[in-house]
């Protein structure tokens, strides 16, 4: 093979991506068209609203920070075998913990206040995401189920900490905490701009979960957990807490979203949800669960959001057509990686993997398909 | 000749397969295939898994359109559009998976598909007098009242033979029929085959194994890899001539085994009691010993405890009561990684699902089982360059034929999937070694290569429990054959001094209560 072996699995799966998401922008166009607008016109102003100097820039990479986080929180469950749909209510919770913390006001100097407030948003995100993961493990509780429980649950919480101003430090008529302390929050990164400190821990963060998945046995186990229950069980990786440790993980990541939001941008915890946490599993599945992957999906979805507004300004075009622009993506994607589970992955693995593998070898069948000897491919039963 | 019915050349041709081609994405099934099919003969039909057999009787049934091709029944061009029009122009299929309804009686699942458009009421003792006598004919005794899951398998597949022969079959199309069977059953389905040859009747029979086809066939068409390699007459052909045409390459058929020398215990399990996963008792007081430097076969029929026996050694199932020591430790309800270091190696009758992770590239199935080794992980790291060095020298050495260390396992065919566990596995130099059916659903060549492979380990001093169902395989490899049914041992046997029927029998859960429970004949 010419290419290093890790650059062409992953090629694929990126030119799919990219494939996919050219047919989600080409049929966008045509609702554009359909709504009387003109696409070409439309684009061109979200391109230049998402990417047109520097602060355009500035703004896509503000909104791509929650969605890097939050997608690295699903993609570290799904590689589980995991359906994290709470990455809403840990980042919530998150983004309150860190607030709290802030709001304070301890006197402390920055280099503990800050560290402080993003570990506690870490650990209240941690928390929220190893609920569903124990009641998985020890009672099989499925965690769709659990997840959008916590999610309410989240929800409620807030809406009770952020009224009891006798309690906590916080201001029920901004439906806010008290500002955070300056020396715990995370710094401006670009002068003029919006853009925090955060976007860069979200870039670390990508690398981290990288090398954790693909470099360590830790990561290793949660891979196995989550493609082969029964391997996983053959090789004496504990199938429970494999995946309690991928739903913490998971929260812990979301958890970085939400201090991002809450020390990085805003300043203080708000309670009115972005929904980044339900975008966030789209970014996950738009970039395949990979690091590298969720990076650029976090950005391509960023870039979309703070496009909206100059294309609603020039081009005329309603801001709503982002929210379509965003389920087009999802479903093309979706789309794509279907078919090629069945024939361009057929025809790949055909072509790379067993074909060759089989025509090499003087006596060993060639199975292209991933269709095991003992599951004998048989038609249905004669019709009765 | 036995029978007046068997076909000189000059019996006319029922089936007539020419040129056939199926393909399916990424895989040409059937490449070019020709099958003669003689009226009133058994004709087998021969060839490795994943030939294409079965590819090709679907075609000839209709449940697969064939791409090129012509077929001709009784002469005349056929193509049918489903197996309904197969039925009526006289075919009928035993599949290698029955497709019969459990909670059916034996009537009900026979007249399927044929109660007859004309009325809507059934005429249940009608129906089960036509299928008595029916049964009575061939000689395939079964109770027409019965309920079909209270029936063991064998006779279960009589009752799809039934079927075909209700439906007013000339030609039977069987699809790898002994599969699930007892040797005992496999020769009461010989018998019933003779009576329907004798009736006039055609078979297709299906199989990779030489012996049967010595056994059974009056012609034999070999294919390998989609394409037919020769049909030859039973009688004026030879083991290894098949062996050779249906692999390519000439074949070792049996293994070189130098007496053994057995040492102490390896592994001992006491009076296991294990309960199965649908809270069945699976094993019910268990004993066993391996000894190092011994192939220790255990015989049975499939669900007899084999998985459960298997699993609790390994460490994925709890027993309910009873020890297991390896060497001089009790390692009793110990965890998979525990029992490794202890000194196991374990290769799962699950390829797919237990022994490899299809999705991972070969290097990490070489992890699997392996991540706490030093030669593999420095802390949570894994030392990626010795992987690959690992894996790259198991591929050369265990003959593993893949692109790359990098490939996914799932590319691999089944035989080198397996070579690629065994690789695993006899890496960690074990002191014992537990093979759940090392060679189901690999191809004759592989089969080889890991049956040689148990022997060195045995020779050198390593104890190889090996549990199979395929009889021959204990046969050749065992030094001593234990043979399980219920739950229990209940025969030991020294290799070379048992016959194949004694041992059928024991399988079939029969000999024991004359002897008045556990016979050791040694
Ligand atoms: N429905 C199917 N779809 C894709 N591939 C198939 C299908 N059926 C069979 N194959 C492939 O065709 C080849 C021949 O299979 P099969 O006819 O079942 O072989 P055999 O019966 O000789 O073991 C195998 O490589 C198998 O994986
Ligand atoms: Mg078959």
């Amino acid at each position: 093979m010419g290419l290093p072996s890790r650059i062409s699995g992953l090629l694929p799966a990126l030119l799919s991506s990219l494939a996919a998401v050219t047919v989600a922008l080409l049929a966008g166009a045509m609702v554009i068209v359909f709504t009387g607008d003109d696409p070409v016109e439309a684009y061109r102003a979200l391109f230049s609203g998402a990417f047109g100097g520097r602060r355009p820039i500035a703004e896509t990479l503000v909104a791509a920070t929650p969605l890097i986080c939050g997608g690295l929180a699903f993609a570290v469950a799904a590689k589980a075998g995991m359906f994290n749909i709470g990455i809403e209510g840990q980042l919530l919770v998150a983004g309150l913990a860190s607030g709290l913390v802030g709001a304070y006001a301890w006197n402390l100097p920055a280099s503990i206040y800050l560290p402080l407030g993003v570990l506690s948003a870490m650990a209240a995100g941690g928390i929220w995401g190893a609920i569903p993961g124990v009641l998985k493990a020890r009672f099989g509780s499925h965690e769709v189920i659990t997840t959008i429980m916590l999610n309410y649950l989240a929800e409620r919480l807030i809406n009770y900490v952020i009224s009891t101003e006798e309690r906590f430090p916080v201001d029920p008529r901004s439906q806010s905490t008290q500002p955070v302390d300056p020396e715990a929050r995370l710094p401006n990164l670009l002068d003029g701009t919006r853009l925090h400190w955060g976007f860069v821990l979200a870039l670390v963060a990508a690398v981290v979960l990288w090398y954790v998945l693909f470099r360590t046995t830790l990561g290793y186990r949660v891979r196995a957990v989550g493609l082969s229950r029964g391997a996983a069980a053959y090789a004496g990786i504990p199938w429970g807490r494999t995946i309690v440790l991928a739903m913490v993980a998971s929260g812990v990541l979301a958890g970085l979203a939400g201090a991002g939001q809450t020390l990085g941008l805003q300043g203080r915890h708000i309670n009115l949800s972005a929904g980044y946490g339900f975008t966030a599993i789209a970014v996950g599945l738009v970039g395949r669960n990979h690091p590298v992957g969720v990076v650029g999906a976090g950005i391509l979805f960023g870039a979309i959001t703070s496009g909206a507004t100059r294309m609603q300004n020039t081009a005329g075009t309603s801001k709503e057509i982002v929210q379509v622009l965003q389920g087009l993506v999802i479903l093309s994607v979706a789309a794509f990686a279907a078919a090629g589970h069945f024939r361009l992955g057929q025809r790949l693995s055909a072509r790379f993997g067993g074909g060759s593998a089989g025509r090499a070898s003087g006596n060993d069948r060639s199975s292209g398909v991933g269709m095991g000897p003992e599951i004998e491919p048989q038609p249905g039963p004669p019709v009765l | 000749m036995a029978h007046p019915q068997q076909p000189g050349a000059d019996a006319p041709p029922v089936i007539e397969m020419l040129g056939i081609v199926k393909r399916f994405p990424g895989v040409v099934a059937n490449d070019g295939i020709d099958l003669v099919v003689l009226r009133g003969e058994i004709h087998a039909l021969l060839g490795e898994n994943g030939a294409g057999k079965s590819t090709l009787m679907n075609v000839l049934f209709g449940l697969y359109r064939p791409d090129e091709g012509v077929i001709r029944v009784d002469g005349k061009p056929a193509a049918f559009a489903g197996p309904r029009q197969a039925v009526g122009a006289g075919l009928g299929m035993v599949h290698q998976h029955f497709m019969l309804i459990p909670r059916f009686s034996v009537t009900e699942n026979v007249i399927l598909g044929a109660e007859g458009n004309s009325t809507l009421h059934l005429d249940r003792d009608a129906a089960e007098q036509t299928v008595g006598a029916l049964a009575e004919e061939y000689g395939l005794r079964v109770d027409p009242r019965a309920k079909l899951a209270d029936l063991p398998v064998g006779m279960q597949q009589r009752v799809e033979i039934l079927r075909a022969l209700y439906q007013g079959s000339r030609t039977l199309i069987l699809d790898e029929p002994t599969a699930l069977l007892t040797p005992q059953e496999v020769d009461e389905l010989y018998a019933v085959l003779h009576r329907l040859r004798e009736g006039g009747g055609t078979i297709i029979f299906i199989t990779h194994k030489l012996r049967e086809v010595a056994a059974i066939s009056d012609r034999v068409t070999v294919i390998r890899r989609g394409k037919t390699v020769g049909t030859r007459i039973t009688k004026e052909t030879t083991a290894p001539e098949l062996a050779e045409l249906m692999v390519g390459r000439e074949v070792i058929l049996r293994v070189e085994r130098p007496p053994a020398s057995p040492g102490e215990p390896v592994l001992v399990a006491e009076n296991l009691v294990v309960t199965g996963s649908r809270g069945e008792p699976a094993l019910r007081g268990l004993d066993l010993t391996l000894r190092r430097g011994e192939i220790l076969g255990i015989c049975g029929v499939e669900g007899n405890g084999q998985t459960e026996l298997v699993e609790t050694l390994a460490g994925l199932r709890r027993p309910d009561s009873g020890r297991v020591r390896l060497k001089d430790q009790d390692v009793t309800g110990q965890d998979p990684i525990a029992l490794r270091r202890a000194g196991l190696s374990y290769i799962p009758e699950d390829r797919h699902n237990r022994g490899l992770v299809l999705d991972f590239p070969l290097t990490e199935n070489v992890l699997l089982g392996n991540t706490e080794a030093a030669a593999f992980s420095r802390g949570w790291r894994i030392l990626r360059g010795a992987l690959d060095a690992i894996t790259r020298r198991l591929m050369r050495v265990f003959d593993v034929r893949a692109p790359s260390p990098q490939t996914h396992a799932r590319a691999l065919s089944g035989g080198n999937q397996q070579k690629l566990i065994i690789a695993r596995e006899l890496h960690r130099e074990p002191d014992a070694l537990l093979a759940a059916q090392p060679t189901r659903g690999v191809d004759v060549g592989a089969i080889e290569f890991v049956h040689r492979q148990l022997v060195r380990e045995r020779d050198q001093g390593r104890g190889v429990l090996l549990i199979s169902f395929d009889l021959d395989e204990i046969l050749d490899l065992s030094d001593r054959i234990l043979v399980l049914f219920g739950g229990r041992i209940v025969g030991e046997f020294v290799s070379g001094r048992v016959s194949r029927t004694e041992l059928g029998l024991r399988m079939g859960g029969r000999g024991e209560e004359e002897r008045g429970g556990v016979a050791v004949a040694d």
